[in-house]
């Protein structure tokens, strides 16, 4: 926990994820990186500069890149694997089920410009499956941090904890969320962020998708509607505690993800609703495949943005019987 | 047995034994159960049975043992050969063999290491085991260990790409502590390895791949001793162990319908005549 004040600005996250596995990799040897050609991409020239042979690049190749991470997990390293979210998660699909989850190797991945990141590169590039695919997986802790603060504390975390771990993370730049309601920051794994209170819906929101909701219950403050919002940084183990009670006490769920609903937060929370305390959910994020264009736009044309939440605060509100 | 056995003879009697033991209890399994890969199992034996008994450095009461050596055992349908040579390793006792497929047991249909010591890593699906291999290679070179890494795949598993991945990076590296095997004994599960998509010239491939290539007889133990046991301080090895699936029981030998079939009553009763003789 810290009371670390808030930073004025926007970040890229790929700052405070090399910045802190450069300080943790300095106190313990254990920690290497590996890569598939994606020093720069993974923001690790630093690191590689530092730590030389620490940093092992398997060239183009993801099944032997995460393959090779079990094995370096075997002979006790803390391995880091890190590439684009997209290549990670779709070409190594098997390697992480069997060689890291089912195998239970302390591997971390780190899935780097996840999302829509690569906007114009197309589909192919895009990593919005990544939460649907990697959340299926049993011992696979699945977490994407939402700015600069709760990136560092997730790799701290993930370089302590042994198991198999994926890190989405994010190349957009996104402001310093600041502190909880309760004046601390609290970084716990499987635990969601309390951001601020409400009480007619509760907005579930990841990723590079948090701060956009805070604008967005700003805005249906405005409008006499109050939400609850949460950074819900963990999607595996999902906080079900949390939000069992959120849906009880509001009534009415919006989940918000950089991800495709369909197996992603949106459905995850609808999953677990639905068993439990069936009350209306709203799910902000994308539905397909999308076509070429800047990260913005695709954001706009998708809906997720401040005022997309708000509408969808709305209806899930007028939802409730 | 934490340290590398010696070449000689006593030790290629106690291979010859073991192996002889491996055999007769995997057909008993595969019989009993009904299940199993005993053509894999039974072409594989005299290597598994050379590497455990002849020159792994390993301690069974203590699986985790940072310094052992290491065998990825990557074609893990090959279940029933590698349970029984770790039975007779010592990692645990031979009534968990009569459990084999069992609903629930440790002896899984393809191996997990949390349900059993002495494994490496979770193989089944093909090709992956050798990029895991790769990986434990590369983390005994970091750290100057000593340890060696060995992997065994099936010859018609080559066909999956993540192999020529593994290949690429430890001949590049030049992992002189790895050890590929390839049980090559020419067929997959449909048909012959050379019908089906062609493999040859094996060996050619991983000489421009950057390895020392040495093709043996997968079953001499003699020659499989001599060569598994040297000291390497070059390349990265490949050991293409020429084998014959099925070996030891004349009806199954070479033949790809035994690669998951299994013996009737009156079969096993011949096989395990001819596995006794």
């Amino acid at each position: 926990m810290t009371d670390q004040p808030k930073q004025e600005g926007l970040f890229d996250c790929r700052k405070a994820w090399a910045m802190t596995l450069e300080a943790l990799a300095r106190d313990d040897d254990r920690i290497v990186a590996v890569v598939n050609d994606s020093v720069g991409s993974s923001n690790l020239g630093g690191f590689q500069k530092a730590f030389g042979d620490r940093l092992i690049n398997v060239g183009i190749a993801e099944q032997n890149m995460v393959g090779v991470g079990a094995g370096l997990a075997n002979g006790g390293r803390i391995p880091f694997v890190s590439a684009a979210s997209c290549f990670l998660s779709g070409r190594a699909l098997e390697q992480i089920k069997a060689d890291v989850a089912y195998s239970n190797y302390n591997v971390k991945l780190v899935g780097q410009s996840s999302g829509v990141a690569y906007g114009e590169l197309g589909a192919t590039h895009h990593s919005i499956e990544d939460f649907a695919w990697l959340r299926a997986l049993e011992r696979l802790t699945v977490i994407a941090p939402a700015d600069p603060w709760e990136t560092e504390m997730a790799i701290r975390w993930a370089a302590g904890h042994t198991g198999p771990v994926f890190l989405r993370l994010s190349r957009m730049k996104v402001p310093d969320l600041g502190l909880d309601v309760d004046g601390q920051r609290q970084f716990s794994v499987g635990k969601a962020r309390l951001l601020r209170k409400g009480s007619d819906v509760t907005i579930l929101a990841t990723g590079t998708t948090v701060h956009l909701a805070l604008c967005a219950a700003e805005d249906l403050s405005h409008a006499g509607q109050s939400a609850q919002v949460y950074s819900v940084h963990t999607l595996n183990p999902l906080d079900e505690a949390t939000i069992l009670e959120n849906a009880a006490q509001t009534g009415a769920i919006v989940t918000c993800e950089e991800a495709l609903v369909r197996g992603g937060l949106g459905g995850a929370v609808a999953e677990l609703t639905s068993a439990n305390t069936p009350i209306p959910v709203e799910r902000v994020g994308f539905q397909g495949f999308q076509k070429t264009g800047p990260v913005d736009w695709l954001f706009e044309q998708n809906g997720i943005t401040a005022q997309g939440i708000a509408e969808a605060a709305r209806k899930a509100i007028a939802r409730k019987s | 047995m934490a340290t590398r056995p010696k070449t000689n003879d006593s030790r290629l009697l106690d291979i010859d034994a073991k192996a002889r033991w491996m055999r007769r209890r995997a057909m008993e399994m595969v019989h009993a159960k009904k299940l199993g890969h005993i053509g894999g199992d039974l072409s594989a034996t005299d290597i598994l049975a050379t590497l455990y008994f002849g020159v792994l450095r390993y301690d069974p009461e203590r699986p985790d043992w940072p310094g052992r050596d290491r065998f990825v055992m990557s074609k893990g349908h090959a279940t029933g050969v590698l349970y029984t040579a770790l039975c007779a390793a010592g990692y645990f006792p031979e009534n968990w063999l009569d459990t084999y497929m069992g609903p629930g047991s440790r002896l899984n249909g393809h191996p997990n290491r949390e349900y059993l010591p002495g494994i490496e890593a979770n193989t089944g699906p093909l090709g992956h085991g050798f990029p895991i291999a790769v990986g434990i290679a590369i983390a005994g070179q970091l750290s100057g260990a000593d340890y060696r890494t060995y992997v065994l795949t099936g010859d018609g598993e080559q066909q999956e790409g993540s192999n020529w991945e593994a290949a690429m990076t430890a001949g590049h590296r030049r992992l002189s502590n790895l050890t590929l095997i390839i049980d090559r004994n020419r067929l997959q599960q449909g048909a012959r390895t050379e019908e089906t998509v062609g493999l040859d010239p094996l060996g050619d491939k991983y000489r421009a791949f950057g390895w020392d290539v040495t093709e043996i007889d997968g079953h001499a133990h003699a020659s499989l001793l001599d060569v598994l046991g040297a000291e390497s301080n070059g390349p990265p090895r490949c050991v293409i162990a020429n084998t014959i699936k099925g070996r030891g029981v004349s009806f199954m030998e070479d033949r790809a319908k035994w690669h998951h079939g299994v013996p009737d009553d009156d079969e096993f009763a011949r096989a395990m005549k001819e596995l006794t003789a």
